[in-house]
């Protein structure tokens, strides 16, 4: 017979499983230690710790510290390239670390495709520093001074000897840095780089392949009972006011069911079904009956949340107006020769990513852990703190590798359930939502609407512009700490309204951003992969083209036309050098790549669409031409081929750049064609495969993806390309067919409906 | 008790003969490279073959499998060196990873019948397999670099 057989619980580790077959393979490393996918490894004494971020062993080992979450961005590799390349150590030689929450790592967060952005001059100056007092200890051991010495493959070299880093390290050396020292660390020079920029196969690959690579839902300590849970019908302000489970005592392995009490506020309502196994909770969950008194969003539908942002659009009294540089809209408009107005909409998208939410906890010597994936831990570690009635000091988060993150586990809402369960039972729990469960407990795209106003004068030249967008806000309801405030003076989420403040010259330029209360309370918002620039980017993107049609001129060199690098838009830091001439590069080159201007069959027709990532202050240029086939008999799109030029500066993992790229733009395709729920009685209508449909084989089209060869600062690329795939394909549709679709997801019977007279 | 071939080794399960053969692979037996996803058997990342054929594990029971050849993607080859496994690494096909044991079972599966697949058979038996992260591209780049080794 097989049976789980508990191994040792110890104070640093917690790995169990063991059974009669000895088939088992899966191991979990220490607790209180990270992540490492190349497996657990004992550092040697002693070790040489120039920062926070390494350390180097007396073998010469390089372990590097992540403090950022693996989703499938193959994100320590990236990092500790960066750190090896300025350290100048063997690549064979590095190792990499994901780590706990130890409040001495500061903000943890992996999301808004900063890591790479931000971890450079970090990690560089970090390597540097290192490789700086290596240098300085090793001409010491050779005799020279740190002058005629230099730094190469994790040796230091000079006066023709050379001494490795081990040998340094083993005699022993203590230095420590300023952060004035680190930030005037000598930073090598791009044509230096031996790294990054070159091909490297990603650190977390091997385990993905052959099945070891441990989630956050295969993590298993010894005693822990399984739960899943029973969702009110309202996402908020729902009471469950009883739970009957006589029904659920026959289920063999059924424990106990359990009313959770969360003082956070965060999972109103929730009943927790507790067994031995998985199957029996689910099987038990089924004939647990909960009386609710559901919140008061329970008969809100999607038209009705929709309608409410309209509402708001329509008072001008409402809503934050960004900075963009001054200029009277109003006088633009009065004076103008003629204008164009539309309003785009976008309907609910689940994150579906394809691991569901899960979270195991248990406490360990006053402490509770919470062994899950999750991106934002410094945003959740209070909440869990609250929710436990404990100091934050007593809880910590280890995160494993996400089967998806997709800005979903930015919000980790799903933690505390299984924290309040744990500390109520005494025991373990591990909770695991089916997949239906966690698409009603999604932290959703918010629907939005948007309405655009263009002014122009008698020659047909822009004057001015306005950009009105209402949607759920989840920074709002999840991180207000987050939130700037307008020139009215009236705080925004800015990742809901960043992409609306564009690099074009258009005069006077207004982008007021709305925040939809009711969409706020019948769900989380959630960030969705590209997040605001998902939705204001379509409708920025569409626009553009209904403004060239209006004046004539070709979508191309509209837009050309408009990003001059004049004024806001000339780009003064590092990371936006160049500005809005680099958005005209890129879509000069998509442009010629694609052919665009020479000649198609019927019904086939380019679109183009272009954007500058996330947000003003980290702009990765991208722009993309769509190849569309229109069946103006049954309105069905087919996209043939998507042209993607990125100008992403400095790229430090080139395939990794490119996967990510393919993924955002096929996220892009699937969101415009495929995706899409809505909101019916308070919750969302698809909550499985069924019938929510994402992007399958076969549905993809030819994809040209390409790089602006660049030794710019490195930006970010987990996103961008999301968001200019469906404003160019409904581009398109619109150059094969005239028919202007305003909005997402695209549907057959909306083409159809464009193209009626 | 259900009795059946897991990896090659004879296994004997108490549990429930209802139970999903998913959660008998992953809970009762520790072997966690074959994942959860939709439970409704449309999202493929919970494929293992029996007896060579590849079969969603979240909808078939364990009473399902009696007496069956179960492999799951830790038994696939003793090296982890399959010349599917092979493919994924040398294109780096994986983002998350987490769809990837499934969408490995299906391939191989696939490879089985098609020693030579054309776009429309990796379109036809792939189809049911869901990666979020979009790696569709390399999917069906690694399946035909491996169609070739296997031929070869």
């Amino acid at each position: 017979m097989t049976k789980l057989n508990a191994i040792t619980v110890s104070r640093r580790g917690f790995m169990i499983m063991g059974s009669a077959t000895g088939l088992i393979a899966g191991f979990i490393q220490p607790a209180l230690a990270g992540w490492d996918p190349m497996g657990a490894e004992t550092r040697a004494k002693p070790s040489f710790d120039p920062t926070l971020w390494y350390s180097i062993d007396a073998s010469g080992i390089v372990t590097v510290n992540i403090i950022r979450a693996e989703m499938g961005q193959h994100v320590g590799t990236a990092i500790a390239r960066i750190l090896a390349d300025e350290l100048e150590v063997d690549w064979a030689q590095v190792r990499i670390d994901h780590v706990d929450t130890d409040p001495k790592w500061g903000l943890m967060v992996t999301g808004g495709s900063w890591s790479v952005w931000q971890s450079f001059p970090i990690y560089s100056q970090a390597g540097a520093a290192g490789r700086v007092a290596l240098i300085e200890a090793g001409a010491l051991m050779l005799g020279l001074t740190a002058a005629d010495c230099t730094a190469q493959a994790g040796s230091v070299l000079g006066g023709g000897k050379s001494v490795s880093y081990a040998e340094i390290v083993t005699k022993g050396l203590t230095r420590s840095f300023t952060v004035d020292e680190l930030a005037a660390m000598p930073i090598k020079p791009a044509a230096d780089r031996r790294l990054i920029g070159q091909p490297v196969t990603a650190l977390d690959v091997a385990g993905k392949i052959n099945g070891s690579t441990v989630y956050g839902i295969d993590a298993k300590v010894e005693g822990m009972v399984y739960a899943r849970p029973l969702l009110p019908p309202t996402r908020l302000g729902a009471v469950a006011t009883a739970a009957d489970d006589s029904g659920a005592k026959g289920v063999k392995g059924y424990l106990s069911s359990l009313i959770l009490n969360d003082p956070s506020g965060t999972v109103p309502g929730w009943v927790m079904v507790m067994a031995d196994s998985y199957p029996a909770a689910l099987k038990a969950s089924a004939r647990v009956k909960v009386t609710w008194t559901p919140g008061p969003t329970a008969a809100v539908d999607e038209a009705q949340i929709q309608d409410r942002a309209r509402a708001l659009i329509a008072d001008p009294a409402a809503g934050a107006l960004l900075d963009t540089g001054g200029g009277d809209t109003a006088a633009a408009f009065a004076a103008a020769a003629s204008t164009i107005e539309q309003t785009y909409t976008t309907a609910t998208v689940l994150h579906f990513q394809m691991e569901p939410l899960n979270a195991l906890a248990f406490e360990v010597d006053g402490v509770m852990q919470i062994h899950t994936g999750n991106q934002w831990q410094s945003l959740i570690l209070p909440q869990l703190a609250v929710a436990l009635g404990r100091d934050e000091s007593k809880v910590v988060m280890r995160t494993y590798p996400m089967g998806g993150g997709f800005g979903r586990r930015l919000n980790g809402d799903y933690a505390i359930p299984a924290a309040l369960a744990a500390q109520a039972l005494g025991r373990p729990v591990k909770m695991i939502l089916t997949r239906d469960d966690d698409a009603r407990f999604d932290s959703v795209r918010s629907p939005s609407v948007q309405t655009l106003r263009m002014a122009f004068d008698a020659s047909g030249a822009v004057t001015g512009m306005e950009h009105h967008a209402a949607a759920g806000w989840p920074t709002q309801v999840m991180a207000t700490f987050f939130m700037p405030k307008g020139v009215n003076g009236e705080a925004y989420d800015p990742f809901a309204i960043s992409g609306a403040d564009h690099w074009y010259e258009v005069g006077a330029l207004k982008v007021r951003a709305l925040s939809n209360d009711l969409a706020n309370a019948t769900f989380r918002p959630g960030w969705l992969r590209s997040v605001g620039p998902g939705w204001t980017n379509w409708a920025l993107e569409s626009f553009m083209d209904q403004a060239a049609a209006h004046v004539g001129a070709d979508p191309l060199a509209f837009r050309l036309g408009l990003l001059t690098g004049a004024g806001r838009n000339a780009g003064v830091t590092a990371n936006d050098k160049g500005g809005a001439l680099r958005q005209a590069a890129v879509l000069q080159q998509a442009a010629t790549k694609s052919g665009w201007g020479t000649p198609l069959p019927d019904g086939t027709a380019r679109g183009i669409a272009t954007s500058f990532g996330q947000e003003r202050g980290m702009p990765t240029w991208v722009a993309c031409v769509a190849e569309v086939a229109v069946d103006i008999t049954t309105g069905q799109v087919r996209v043939q081929k998507l042209t993607l030029v990125t100008d992403a500066g400095s790229i430090i993992d080139p395939d990794s750049a490119l996967a990510q790229t393919e993924g955002a733009a096929l996220w892009g395709l699937s969101m415009a064609l495929y995706e899409g729920t809505e909101f019916v009685a308070g919750e969302v209508r698809d909550t499985n495969l069924n019938t929510y449909s994402p992007l399958r084989m076969g549905d993809q089209p030819v994809l040209d993806i390409s790089f602006v060869d660049s030794t710019e600062v490195p930006v970010g690329l987990g996103e961008p390309a999301t968001t200019v795939i469906a404003p160019a394909i409904a581009n398109a549709i619109f150059a094969a067919t005239g028919a202007r679709v305003t909005h997402l997801p695209i549907t057959p019977a909306a083409v159809l409906a464009a193209m009626a007279p | 008790m259900t009795k059946f071939t897991l990896n090659g080794q004879s296994v004997t399960v108490a549990a429930e003969p209802d139970t999903p053969l998913l959660w008998v692979i992953r809970d009762s037996l520790g072997l966690t490279g074959t994942k959860f996803g939709c439970g409704i058997g449309l999202c493929g990342a919970c494929t293992v073959h029996s007896d060579g054929q590849a079969i969603r594990s979240c909808i078939t029971t364990l009473r399902d499998v009696a007496g069956a050849r179960i492999t799951t993607i830790e038994g696939l080859d003793p090296a982890h060196a399959h010349p599917v496994q092979k493919a994924w690494g040398h294109l780096q096909v994986p983002q998350c990873g987490y769809c990837q044991s499934g969408q490995i079972m299906q391939a191989v599966a696939l490879i089985g019948r098609f020693p030579v697949p054309s776009d429309a058979d990796i379109d036809a038996l792939m189809v049911g397999n869901l990666c979020r992260c979009m790696t569709y591209a390399r999917i069906r780049a690694a399946i035909k670099e491996a169609a070739l080794e296997m031929g070869a």
